[in-house]
């Protein structure tokens, strides 16, 4: 199936893929060909795409994805490809969230802070 | 005299050539500028695209279309005004046209009652609306030459929430669109609340859902897709604003360096005149005050000159009557 992943600045992935694995805020879903419609809004999350040469992985800080007609969108205003993550900035950012979530274990934007800190981390580890 | 005259010209003239020299440096960096920013405005174009598809499917599958930011006030006391200008000057009419462009439409406002708030980008736009004693709601800086979504994020929030809060019951969007290299034109539309037509979700009642399964519920990714999509159509304003701030720059800059160019000509004709006049003149002195001398060998000039200068110039004035 055709998968293309848009930012508003640039499209930074399209092409031919065998799966789609990204989350939704209602949890990990995968789209293999021939998928029915779907629209989805994405939580901060890990999106892997099986390309013709290897599997991609993003980090994905929300977005939304569209299924349909055998395609497959990806939008996102906060995806990075492996090569772009800086993990020591994804560490110290971390160690904000957390201090940040130790003063106030309400704060949202901490929560949300520390999660994309946490997907940066893993996609870089595991790329 | 007429040597004082020279110099003096000489001056500006290479006081001109230095001033075209830098027009004609930001004339060139402009251009370069443009054909940048046109990527861009291309680059940007298929997400908003993609987010207006999405939200066009959501509105078929029954999203429903009573998001705030879809709500038509019933009564409008206040309007937004989203202003996008330039950072720098040096631009032709790009800041002037779209600033005030603003200000009638806030005078029209005002003579139907309604109050205004102003969100600015650019320099110039806080400069011009802060000289003239307007109020400011909020004014951002720095990225006028090349905006990044982040920046119109920021600024789209600050409007949102204006207009969530029911601060202001309109938002109007004000920039200059780019057409093309030649011709840009100054647009004030519509900003919040958003148009279903614009978004395609007009059609929501008749179109069927075409099966889409949806995670979460429509209403909800309607929710968090509208200010995407408010964010994406501000931004493609930014991006086009920016277009069109180098393309009048290059224009006014192409203009200015062929002014000086005009007036290095016509500078450089009156300072040869003034330098051939003064060497007339010379020539003219100088001619006079030998054919003064040699005129008369018994004239009482010479008689004056042999009285006062004995000696060596008394020689060398005959040596020159001898010759």
């Amino acid at each position: 199936m055709q998968v293309e992943l848009v930012s508003p600045e640039a499209v930074l992935f399209s092409g031919e893929c065998s799966q789609v694995v990204t989350r939704t805020v209602e949890g990990d879903v995968a789209f293999l060909d021939n998928h029915a419609p779907f629209i989805g809004a994405l939580d901060i999350g890990q999106t892997q795409l099986w390309a013709n040469d290897g599997v991609v992985s993003l980090a994905i800080n929300g977005g939304f994805v569209e299924v349909s007609g055998n395609s497959v969108t990806i939008l996102s205003d906060g995806a990075l490809a492996v090569e772009d993550i800086n993990v020591e900035e994804a560490q110290s950012d971390l160690q904000a969230a957390e201090q940040a979530l130790n003063a106030d274990a309400d704060d949202n934007q901490a929560a949300n802070a520390k999660k994309w800190a946490e997907t940066r981390i893993q996609v870089s580890s595991a790329g | 005299m007429a040597g004082g005259q020279e110099r003096i010209l000489r001056r500006r003239i290479s006081s001109i050539d230095a001033t075209k020299k830098i027009t004609r440096a930001m004339e060139l960096i402009a251009a370069s500028r443009i054909v940048k920013a046109q990527g861009r405005v291309q680059a940007a174009k298929p997400y908003s695209e993609k987010v207006t598809g999405v939200i066009t499917n959501l509105a078929g599958g029954g999203a429903g279309v009573d998001h705030p930011l879809l709500t038509t006030a019933e009564k409008v006391d206040r309007v937004a005004y989203v202003v996008v200008a330039a950072d720098r000057g040096l631009c032709g009419g790009y800041n002037n046209n779209v600033l005030r462009a603003v200000e009638r439409a806030i005078e029209v406002d005002k003579s139907q009652g309604r109050d205004y708030a102003l969100v600015l980008s650019g320099k110039k736009a806080a400069g011009y609306f802060s000289f003239r004693g307007y109020e400011i709601h909020a004014a951002y800086e720095g990225f006028s030459d090349q905006p990044s979504y982040n920046d119109a994020k920021a600024m789209a929030e600050s409007v949102a929430e204006l207009f969530e809060n029911g601060e202001v019951q309109r938002v109007q969007l004000a920039y200059t669109r780019f057409l093309s290299m030649g011709s840009q034109e100054v647009a004030v539309e519509q900003f919040m609340p958003l148009e279903p037509s614009d978004i395609g979700a007009d059609a929501s009642e008749d179109s069927d859902s075409g099966g889409y399964e949806f995670e979460p519920e429509p209403a909800e990714i309607l929710g968090r897709l509208l200010p995407r999509y408010a964010e994406a159509r501000l931004y493609a304003a930014l991006l086009e604003g920016s277009a069109s701030e180098h393309a009048a720059r290059q224009r006014a800059m192409k203009a200015a360096t062929d002014n000086a160019e005009d007036l290095k000509i016509n500078l450089t004709r009156i300072m040869n005149r003034a330098r051939q006049d003064s060497i007339t003149t010379e020539i003219m002195e100088i001619v006079s005050g030998s054919e003064a001398m040699s005129q008369d060998d018994d004239g009482g000039l010479k008689d004056i000159i042999e009285q006062s200068l004995e000696g060596s110039f008394a020689s060398l004035a005959s040596d020159r009557n001898d010759a």
